[in-house]
Formats: structure tokens, C-alpha cells, sequence
């Protein structure tokens, strides 16, 4: 199929169901039915069976016609869930899962990180254990977002401790309704709770909802990883747009003199940046992400830092000024929430250390780190 | 073509092809030349591939001077001179050096410093004023000046009484020169980045390769952001000068501004990783690493961070400014 039957069938799509008279899990309902949710899904399950790559002619005119973008409203499901289901999960699974999961009206969660699990995801010591024809989840859980409103969780569990530890885990798809799951909000220093511990305590797990084998489970999990880090990593294309441009909205209503080389080299490299990004993706054509999709997720995140680093010093005393710490969304926009977000920036999806070491090992090949824990099994590894 | 072209131009640079061969046998100094002139036609982004290849092998040939004199020659509308002229500078039979005079002077007259590329060159272009000059490179007094750069010569060049053939008006050749230089950077900075790889796959100390340690494999890995970032902008540069979609004079500065610093630092870290190796005079990192500084002045330098800012930060009208 060509780039014109995409299109065409989008202009019908937004000609049939107009976005701004059509509530939107109808919108995505059709837009789903249509083949025009994910371009490269088969048919029947929200895709029409094409190139990847035309699924930028799909969203552009959507887009134009101020169609709603699922990604904004189901992050997880959409950029996460969706790929690993499809890929990993039963054909009962993908007739259950997909269509509410793009209409927006089953909400998706990620349950990976723990407490003693961070950049270390294979350590992980939430534990799974067989319970008749099901399973049962015990452990704790963090950095959730979206845990509150989710109605499922992509949960990555330890169901062999015997075995190292990259091979004694399982992928599954839990019922966040279950009564063995507790969300409890998570204050960041930004004052805001975008995130949430999650507690399990013997939730119930269907095996018939396990993704992939029993001990596959991170072979699993890094179908998911890799495109939440091309979907952080993914970059705007437009000059001035995003971090660099508050910075220099705010630079030409007070600019200052001592200051100016550092906007410069920050504007440089946000451009050099802009342009690596359109530059890896027209490399990439319609291949999959990369390891060098982390160094965009690098580059953007201490760009960030840097950027708003310097507005604070530009405000001088009025940088130090902020609206308060009660999460309230209008706080927002100001430079000074924006500059305490960008903490976060370097540790969230995978941090600056671990890209790193990403780009240097996968990217230049050089050799792995020192790992004492590689063939020892999972329960002999020391944990703090 | 361009894969196609790349390659040649590396293997030819690795086995240390001299500038009769460019010319004569690749037929890539004229590659941004109109066929009529004796060149091939093609764009800048041609010419950037070349340079890139050139500056990854440190080749010390007057490349970035050659296609900027061809530019000025065929934008002088004399088509005289470029009869004349172009045929010797695409077979490689005249070599050229660009000198810009100071301003106040209108014609070849006094000294312009630091001209790249002028120490043997058989021609010279000289910007006086609001004119272009052609001056035959053994008129004029040539003093080479030692720089830190071993590879790229440079020479002050004093004309007195010199004959002088006025071209045509004055271009500016500074975007052209600086988006070559930042290709010419990415290759030199590129093959940095591959001898410290190399090296810290290799070398053990404490019984295992350097480049296990996170110390030194994160280094390697900001390097090589350092030359992504410099790839995109100089390529950007090129392709704006070639097909438009941007504004020449910010894709150049950008270039220069991105490019110097990213190769200033690959070069220096190359040397970091390599350890007392990198820092004797044996080994090629220094040249490298001499190469990126001295580059980083030519050609408008530091001005190009005012320039990028007037035109794309400052929010006014600052389209006016030149850098160098």
C-alpha cells in the first residue's frame, strides 16, 4: 500500500467522524477500526499491515484536523503496552487488550522499577509463585505513573530465584482492580505527586495474560524499553521550540551581557540536537530503535538541566521566587517548576550513566562492565 | 554517490595520495566547479565529503582554500579569469590561498596575516576593499608563520606595488571556508574517537581492558555525542548552501561554532584516554588535537558566536553583522 491509500483513508476517517464534534473514544474507535491507530499492526487490530514509516502520513492529517492523541492520554499503553502485547501476547490477548487500550478507555501502568531495582532492572525481587492455574504477586513496586487511573499494569516478576537473574523472570499483564494492589501517591521534590508507589500483596496474575515464556520475562521487557526510550528520545523539529525556547523567550525580554555565551552554546547545541534527531531518523528509515536512540534521551536531558540552570540565573533574585509546592498544574509553567522538573530528566528512562554505557558498549563496542553477579543466582547476589 | 565518492576519496587519503592525484586522477578539486571550467558540477556537499575524508587522514593539502578560491572565481562573474584560472586549480597544476586585507585598503596594498594555505601557493585571491584581486602567488612577499597547527600552513602576505587583476566585487567567502572547516573537523574529530576506541579496547591495566571502566567508557561515550552533533550541523551547512531550507549565514556559523568546539574536545580526550602514550610526540593525537584548536580561530572564530547570536538569539535585527 502507498503513502496516498494512507492518506486517503485518513481524509475519510476525519471526513466521516470530524474530531471536534466527535467524543474522543469514538474518534479513536473509528480512527482504530480504520487501520490508522498503528499502520504496521495487521488488520483488525488497529493496523492496516504497512511500512511503519507511514504512519507519519496517518497522524499528520489527524493531527491537522485536531484529532486527539492518544499518547498524551494513555502514555504507557499507547508508546509501551501496545508494541509488547502485540508482540508477545496470545491472540485472545490483542482482541481483549488493543481497541480499549487506544480509545483511551482502559488507562495502562508500567510496574518495573522497585525500591532496590533501579538502573539494576534484572534484580528486581518482586516475586510471582505459581497458584493453581495462576499465579500470585507479591512486592513493591515504584515511579509508577498513571497507577491511580490504570486499569492494567505491564508487571515484570522474579518466578525462579535460582537461576541469575535475568533468567528467572516472567511478564505479565495484571488487573490493577485486583484487592492485593494499594497505590499510594509519591511527592516529588517538585511538590507534585506524578507518580506512585504500588503495593501487591498476593495479586492474583491469569497465566493466560503472561507475555511471553515463563524466565523470558526480560527479553519482554526490553521490547517495552526500547521504545519508551525512542519515545523520550524522540525530539521536536522545530528551531527554538521547547527548553531552548523559554530560554530564549525570556533572553529577549532581559538579556544579559555576562550571560550570553552560555546561551549560545546552549542554543547550539539544541540546534545540533534538533538536527541529530531528524538526521538519525531519516538514517533509520523504517527500521527499529537503536542504540542510538539513547543518545538524543542524553543529550535532550542535561540540555534541559543546563537550559534552566541558566534562565534561574538570568531572573537573578526573581529566580529564587516560586508559587509554592502544593502540585497545583498551574504552577507549571513557570521556569522555576520547570527547572526543578529537570532534575528528573537524567534519571527517568533510563539514567545518564546507564545511556552512557549504552552508547559506549552497543554503539562503539567496548566491553561490558565489571558484573559479579552475571551467573550467580539471583538469591546469592547481595541487595541494600 | 556520495557512498561512492567517499569511499574513493578514503582509500586515496590512506595511502597518502598528494594533491596532482586529487586533482588529476580523483577529480575532486573541482568538484564544486562548473563542467565548462573543468570541475564536475556537483555542490559543496560533495566538497564536505572530501574534506571530511582529508581531515580524518590530517592531510596537509590547501583543500578548504581551493574550493573557496573556485567559489569567488566563478562568482565573479570574469569569465576571463576563470578560463584562465580554473582549469590549473581543478588538475591540481595551481594551488590557491585567500587574503583578506584589512579594511580601509581597496586594492592589494600593505600585509594580510595569517593567510591559510598561502605558504607556496601559486595564486592568490586577495578581498581588498570592495573588490576581488587575482595576484600571482611569487609577486608578493610570502613569510611563512609557524603556527601550532603543523599541518595547515599559514604565511603573512605583503603586497607592494604588486600587479593586481581586479576580478570583480568582493564576496564574502567566510561561509563557504567554515562549513568545509566543520567537515573537515568531523573527520578529524572521527578519527579520534576511533584511535581511543581502539586503544581502550585494548590496552589492560588492572588485568582487564580500560574500556570496561566507566570512567573511561563514558568519556568515549560523550565523545561520541560530541562528533554526532558536529556531523549533523556541518552536513546541515553544506546541504543549506546547496539546496536552501535555511539561512546561510546562521547553518555556517552554527557550524563553526558546534563543530570546533566538539573537536577541540574529542581530540583533547582522545588524548586523555590514550595517557602518556597520547601526549608524546610519536603518536598522531597531538597533531589532531593541534589541528582542532588552530582551526577553531581561523576563518572568523570566535566571532561566529556573536554572529549566531545576533542572528538567531538576540530577536532583532542583527542579519546585518559579518563575522572575520
Amino acid at each position: 500500500m502507498t503513502e496516498h491509500l494512507v492518506v486517503d483513508a485518513a481524509r475519510r476517517l476525519v471526513a466521516e467522524h470530524p474530531p471536534a464534534s466527535t467524543p474522543t473514544e469514538e474518534f479513536l474507535g473509528a480512527r482504530f477500526d480504520a487501520g490508522l491507530a498503528w499502520v504496521h499492526f495487521p488488520r483488525g487490530l488497529g493496523g492496516l499491515g504497512v511500512a511503519p514509516g507511514l504512519q507519519g502520513a496517518a497522524d499528520a492529517v489527524v493531527e491537522a484536523a485536531g484529532g486527539p492523541n492518544p499518547f498524551d492520554l494513555n502514555p504507557m499503553g499507547y508508546g509501551m503496552a501496545a508494541p509488547t502485547v502485540l508482540a508477545h501476547g496470545s491472540p485472545a490477548l490483542h482482541e481483549r487488550l488493543l481497541r480499549p487500550l487506544y480509545t483511551c478507555e482502559e488507562i495502562w501502568c508500567q510496574l518495573f522499577s522497585e525500591p532496590g531495582a533501579g538502573s539494576d532492572l534484572a534484580g528486581l525481587a518482586t516475586r510471582a509463585v505459581r497458584d493453581g492455574d495462576g499465579w500470585r504477586a507479591t512486592g513493591q513496586k515504584v515511579w509508577t505513573s498513571k497507577a491511580h487511573e490504570a486499569r492494567w499494569a505491564l508487571l515484570l516478576a522474579r518466578t525462579d530465584p535460582d537461576v541469575p537473574k535475568h533468567k528467572g523472570l516472567t511478564y505479565f499483564v495484571l488487573d490493577m482492580r485486583d484487592p492485593g494492589v494499594e497505590v499510594r501517591p509519591l511527592r516529588q521534590l517538585t511538590g507534585d505527586a506524578e507518580f506512585n508507589e504500588v503495593w501487591l500483596r498476593d495479586a492474583r496474575l491469569d497465566d493466560a495474560w503472561r507475555l511471553g515464556d515463563v524466565g523470558a520475562g526480560w527479553k519482554v521487557a526490553m521490547t517495552t524499553l526500547m521504545n519508551e526510550r525512542t519515545a523520550i528520545g524522540g525530539g521536536s523539529i522545530e528551531r527554538g521550540s521547547g527548553s531552548i525556547g523559554d530560554a530564549l523567550a525570556l533572553w529577549r525580554s532581559q538579556p544579559d551581557p555576562g550571560l550570553r555565551d552560555r546561551i549560545v552554546t546552549l542554543f547550539a547545541r539544541a540546534d545540533a540536537l534538533r538536527l541529530t534527531g531528524m538526521r538519525h531518523a531519516a538514517e533509520r528509515g523504517d527500521g527499529p530503535a537503536g542504540p542510538m536512540g539513547s543518545l538524543g534521551k542524553l543529550v535532550g536531558a542535561e540540555l534541559n538541566q543546563a537550559v534552566y540552570e541558566l534562565c534561574v540565573d538570568l531572573l537573578g533574585t526573581a529566580g529564587t521566587r516560586h508559587p509554592g509546592y502544593d502540585g497545583d498544574p498551574a504552577t507549571h509553567d513557570t521556569l522555576t517548576w520547570k527547572f526543578l522538573r529537570s532534575r528528573a530528566n537524567t534519571i527517568e528512562g533510563g539514567t545518564a550513566e546507564v545511556l552512557r554505557g549504552i552508547l559506549a558498549e552497543r554503539v562503539l563496542g567496548l566491553p561490558g562492565d565489571i558484573r559479579v553477579d552475571k551467573d550467580t543466582p539471583w538469591r546469592e547476589v547481595p541487595r541494600g | 554517490m556520495a557512498d561512492l565518492l567517499r569511499e574513493t576519496v578514503r582509500a586515496a587519503a590512506e595511502d597518502g595520495a598528494d594533491w596532482r592525484a586529487l586533482g588529476e586522477q580523483l577529480g575532486v578539486l573541482g568538484l564544486a566547479v562548473p563542467e565548462r571550467w573543468g570541475g564536475s558540477g556537483a555542490g559543496l556537499g560533495e566538497a564536505a565529503v572530501v574534506a571530511e575524508e582529508l581531515g580524518a587522514v590530517l592531510a596537509s593539502v590547501p583543500f578548504v582554500s581551493t574550493v573557496v578560491a573556485a567559489r569567488l572565481l566563478v562568482e565573479s562573474g570574469d569569465d576571463a579569469a576563470c578560463a584562465d584560472l580554473l582549469p590549473g586549480l581543478c588538475d591540481g597544476s595551481r594551488t590557491f590561498a585567500v587574503a583578506s586585507l584589512p579594511t580601509g585598503v581597496d586594492r592589494p596594498a600593505g600585509t594580510a596575516e595569517g593567510v591559510v594555505d598561502g605558504p607556496g601557493a601559486t595564486d592568490l585571491l586577495v578581498l581588498a576593499g570592495d573588490g576581488l584581486f587575482h595576484v600571482d602567488g611569487a609577486a608578493a612577499e610570502v613569510v611563512p608563520v609557524p603556527t601550532l597547527d603543523l599541518t595547515r600552513p599559514q604565511a603573512d602576505i605583503t603586497f607592494a606595488e604588486t600587479p593586481a587583476r581586479r576580478l570583480g566585487p568582493a564576496a564574502p567567502a567566510t561561509d563557504v571556508a567554515v562549513t568545509l572547516l566543520a567537515a573537515e573537523l568531523v573527520g578529524v574529530a572521527r578519527t579520534m574517537l576511533d584511535t581511543a576506541v581502539t586503544y581502550a579496547r585494548e590496552r589492560v591495566q588492572f588485568g582487564r581492558p580500560i574500556g570496561s571502566f566507566q570512567a573511561v567508557k563514558h568519556r568515549c561515550a560523550d565523545m561520541l555525542v560530541e562528533l554526532e552533533l558536529a556531523r549533523s550541523v556541518a552536513e546541515h551547512a553544506a546541504r543549506t548552501h546547496d539546496h536552501g531550507g535555511d539561512d546561510p549565514a546562521l547553518a555556517s556559523s552554527l557550524a563553526h561554532v558546534v563543530a570546533t568546539d566538539a573537536a577541540r574536545r574529542v581530540t583533547g580526550d582522545a588524548i586523555q584516554v590514550l595517557g602518556g602514550v597520547g601526549i608524546t610526540w610519536e603518536h598522531p593525537a597531538h597533531r589532531y588535537y593541534k589541528r582542532a584548536v588552530t582551526s577553531a580561530a581561523l576563518w572568523g572564530g570566535r566571532a561566529h558566536r556573536d554572529r549566531l547570536a545576533k542572528l538567531a538569539i538576540d530577536g532583532n535585527d542583527g542579519r546585518s553583522s559579518h563575522a572575520g
